[in-house]
C-alpha cells in the first residue's frame, strides 16, 4: 500500500517511539548474549571473544547444579506440554464440536480465565492447595502445577484451529461410512496438526520459562533452570548466568521458529 | 403404480424446524429406484436441509423417511447406504486425490489393495487418473468437483445425493458435466437426488423434478409436465419464461373456461377443478407457444402493436401490446425464420395461441 497522507509513519514522533520501544525490549537481550562470549570475569568490561563461560556452565563448579536443573526443566516442560496439549485437545473437541450445551460459554470462560488471573495469585492458591491436601512439595508438585497452568495456553491455538475447520469435513467422512472416532482420527486430527503443534510448543516454552509458580510449589533442593538462575543471581551475577540465559533464549527462538514454519507450511494445503 | 418397498427414498410429511423457523413443511416425496430425481428451487427453500435429513446429519421434527422401505430414523450417517457430493465438495485436504476416493471403500471394510483398484476405476470414470497423486488444493474447481463425485460413487451407494455440484463451473464445463453425470447415472443405475436452483439444468437432466419454495413442494412431475402444465403461479414463473395474465373467468362450457384477459379480449383454455365462473385468477402462456400473424387466424386472434424485438441467441422475442389490454412476449425460433415473419416495431400484428398453450393457475 502506498504511504498516504494518513500513513501512521508520517505522524510526528512515531519513529522515535518505535525505536525507543525496540531498544528497551531488545538491548538487554543483546547485551546478555554478547557478554556471554566475553573472556573477562567482569560483566561490564569487554576483553575479547571466548567460549569460557559456556565451558564453565558444563564443567565449572556449578555445573552439577545447573545440569540437574536443566534435566528437571526440560522433563517437566516435555511432560507438562504433552499432557496439557492432550487435555486441551479433548476440551476443544467437546467445546467446539460438542454442539450446544448449557454450560458451554461458562466452560470456555473457565478454561481461559487463568490467562487473566495474576500469576502470583495462582501461585499462592496452588501452594495453599498442595499444603491443604498434604502433598509433599518437590518434582511432582511442580509438574502438576505446570500441567494445570499450561492448559489454557495449549487450548488457545488448538481451539482457534478447530473453529476454522468446517464441520462438513467430518460429515463427509461419516457420510463415507467412518464412525465418529474414525472421522476424528483420519480427517480432523491431520487438519488440526498445526494447531496442536503450536499449542504444544507454546505450553513447552511457558513451562520452561515459568518462575513465579514454580518458585512457590517447588520443594527445597528441587530446582528448575529459572529458579536455579535466580538463586545464583542472588549471590552476584557471574557471566556463566549470561551463557545459560543465552542458551535458554536460543531454545525459545528455535521453538517459535518451528511453530512459525509449521503454521506457514500449512497455508499451502 | 409401484408398491412402497421399491421406492428408493420415501419421504412422508417430513417437517423440519430450526427453533421457531420451519425449514421444511410437510414434504412428501416418493423417489423411485434408478431414478434421476431433481430438487429445484430458489436459494433458501430447504433443498440442502432435505438432503441432510436423508443423509442423516439432521433429524426430522415430524414425519418419517424410508430408505428402500425401511425406517432410517435411528441409523447414524455412517450406516446409511447413501453418499453425498457436498455443496462445497469437502474433499479431505491432507489426503491425495486417490486417498480421498479410497476412503469410503476402506471404511466399508475393503482391503487397501481393493480400495486402490476401485479408486483407480472411479478416477478413470471421471477422467482424473493423471491426478491421483495430487492434493485437492492443487486441482481446479471443476476437477475437485469430479473428485468429489468419484469419492461418493466409489463405495457403490444405493442413493447418491448431489448438492448443487455444478454451480461453481463455467457454462461449457457445466454442460459437459451435465451430460457426464447423466450417463454415469444411467451406467451405474444408482438413484440420483440432484439439487439445483437452475431450472434449465433441472429440465435437461431429470427423470422427475420436485419444485420447491419456502420449505414446500410446489409441484412434482416429469420435466415436460412441469414445464407445460405448471400448477401454480410459483412454478409457472420459476420454470422458464412465461406470460402471466390477470384474467376473470366468464363461464365454463364443455370443460373449457372462457376468460376475459382485459381490454375486451377473450381467451379460452381448459377448465381446472376449483376455478369456476367469476373467479379472478392467473393464466400462463409460454412465449414460444404464441405465433404472430398479419391477419386474424381464428376467433381468438388478439390484435396488437409490436413494441420491440429482442435477439436472444436462438430466438427472437417480440413484445406485443394489445389495445387496452395486456402485453405479450412472443418467441420465434431463428430456425423458423423462413416460415415465420418478424414484424418491425410499430407494425400491427395478431397474437395466436397454440391449442393447449394457455393454462389457468390455481393460485
Ligand atoms: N442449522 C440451521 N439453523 C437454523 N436455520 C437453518 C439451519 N440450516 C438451514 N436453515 C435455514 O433453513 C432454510 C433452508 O436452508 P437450506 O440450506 O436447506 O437452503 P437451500 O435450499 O439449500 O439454499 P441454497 O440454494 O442457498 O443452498 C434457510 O432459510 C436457512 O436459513
Ligand atoms: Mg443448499
Amino acid at each position: 500500500m502506498a504511504a498516504g497522507r494518513n500513513d501512521i509513519r508520517t505522524y510526528r514522533g512515531f519513529g522515535t517511539v518505535t525505536y525507543l520501544c525496540l531498544f528497551i525490549l531488545y538491548a538487554p537481550l543483546i547485551v546478555v548474549a554478547v557478554y556471554s562470549f566475553n573472556a573477562s570475569r567482569s560483566i561490564t568490561i569487554w576483553e575479547g571473544v571466548s567460549l569460557a563461560w559456556y565451558r564453565d556452565v558444563f564443567t565449572g563448579p556449578e555445573s552439577a547444579k545447573f545440569k540437574q536443573a536443566a534435566i528437571n526443566s526440560f522433563s517437566i516442560a516435555a511432560i507438562a506440554a504433552t499432557l496439557s496439549t492432550m487435555i486441551a485437545l479433548s476440551a476443544a473437541t467437546a467445546l467446539v464440536r460438542g454442539g450446544r450445551f448449557g454450560l458451554r460459554t461458562l466452560s470456555f470462560g473457565l478454561i481461559s480465565l487463568p490467562l487473566m488471573v495474576p500469576e502470583i495469585v495462582t501461585a499462592v492458591a496452588t501452594l495453599i492447595f498442595f499444603s491443604a491436601i498434604g502433598f509433599t512439595r518437590g518434582y511432582l508438585t511442580i509438574l502438576a502445577a505446570h500441567i494445570a497452568f499450561c492448559i489454557p495456553f495449549a487450548y488457545m491455538p488448538i481451539s482457534a484451529r478447530m473453529q476454522g475447520i468446517e464441520e462438513s469435513y467430518e460429515q463427509a467422512a461419516m457420510d463415507l461410512y467412518a464412525t465418529r472416532g474414525q472421522a476424528f482420527r483420519r480427517v480432523l486430527l491431520p487438519m488440526m496438526m498445526p494447531g496442536i503443534v503450536s499449542g504444544f510448543l507454546l505450553a513447552f516454552i511457558i513451562s520452561l520459562d515459568d518462575f513465579i509458580i514454580t518458585n512457590f510449589v517447588k520443594g527445597a533442593g528441587v530446582e528448575t533452570l529459572p529458579t536455579a538462575i535466580f538463586g545464583a543471581v542472588k549471590q552476584g551475577i557471574r557471566p556463566n548466568i549470561m551463557a545459560i540465559s543465552t542458551m535458554l533464549l536460543a531454545v525459545s527462538i528455535l521453538m517459535v521458529t518451528i511453530s512459525y514454519f509449521v503454521s506457514k507450511s500449512d497455508d499451502a494445503r | 403404480m409401484q408398491d412402497n418397498a421399491t421406492y428408493a427414498v420415501d419421504i412422508r410429511s417430513a417437517v423440519k424446524r430450526f427453533g421457531s423457523f420451519t425449514a421444511l413443511d410437510r414434504v412428501s416425496l416418493s423417489i423411485r429406484d434408478n431414478e434421476f430425481f431433481t430438487l429445484l428451487g430458489p436459494s433458501g427453500c430447504g433443498k440442502t436441509t432435505l438432503l441432510r435429513l436423508i443423509a442423516g446429519f439432521e433429524d426430522v421434527t415430524e414425519g418419517e423417511i424410508l430408505l428402500f422401505g425401511e425406517e432410517i430414523e435411528t441409523l447414524p450417517p455412517h450406516q446409511r447406504p447413501v453418499n453425498t457430493v457436498f455443496q462445497n465438495y469437502a474433499l479431505f485436504p491432507k489426503m491425495t486425490v486417490e486417498e480421498n476416493v479410497m476412503f469410503g471403500v476402506e471404511m466399508r471394510g475393503a482391503r487397501r489393495s481393493e480400495a486402490r483398484r476401485r479408486a483407480g476405476e472411479m478416477l478413470e470414470l471421471v477422467r482424473l487418473e493423471r491426478f491421483a497423486g495430487r492434493r485437492p488444493a492443487q486441482l481446479s474447481g471443476g476437477q475437485q468437483q469430479r473428485v468429489a463425485l468419484a469419492r461418493a460413487l466409489a463405495p457403490q451407494p444405493k442413493v447418491l445425493l448431489l448438492d448443487e455440484p455444478l454451480s461453481a463451473l463455467d457454462l461449457k464445463l457445466r454442460k459437459a458435466m451435465q451430460m457426464e453425470l447423466k450417463s454415469i447415472q444411467r451406467e451405474t443405475g444408482i438413484t440420483f437426488i440432484f439439487v439445483t436452483h437452475d431450472q434449465e439444468e433441472a429440465l435437461t437432466m431429470s427423470d422427475r423434478i420436485a419444485v420447491m419454495s419456502e420449505g414446500r413442494v410446489q409441484q412434482m412431475g416429469e420435466a415436460r409436465e412441469i414445464y407445460e402444465r405448471p400448477h401454480n403461479m410459483f412454478v409457472a414463473d420459476f420454470i422458464g419464461d412465461t406470460n402471466l395474465l390477470d384474467v376473470t373467468v366468464d363461464r365454463i362450457e364443455d370443460g373449457r373456461a372462457i376468460c376475459h384477459i382485459g381490454g375486451g379480449h377473450v381467451l379460452t383454455c381448459d377448465a381446472v377443478d376449483g376455478i369456476g365462473a367469476g373467479a379472478q385468477v392467473h393464466m400462463s402462456i409460454r412465449p414460444e407457444r404464441l405465433v404472430l400473424s398479419d391477419e386474424a387466424l381464428g376467433a381468438e386472434s388478439l390484435a396488437g402493436t409490436v413494441v420491440d424485438n429482442v435477439f436472444i441467441g436462438t430466438d427472437i422475442q417480440s413484445m406485443i401490446q394489445l389495445e387496452n389490454g395486456p402485453r405479450f412476449a412472443v418467441r420465434t425460433s431463428n430456425s423458423d425464420r423462413g416460415a415465420r415473419r418478424i414484424f418491425a416495431p410499430g407494425a400491427q400484428a395478431f397474437v395466436n395461441a397454440e391449442p393447449g398453450a394457455a393454462r389457468l393457475l390455481i393460485d
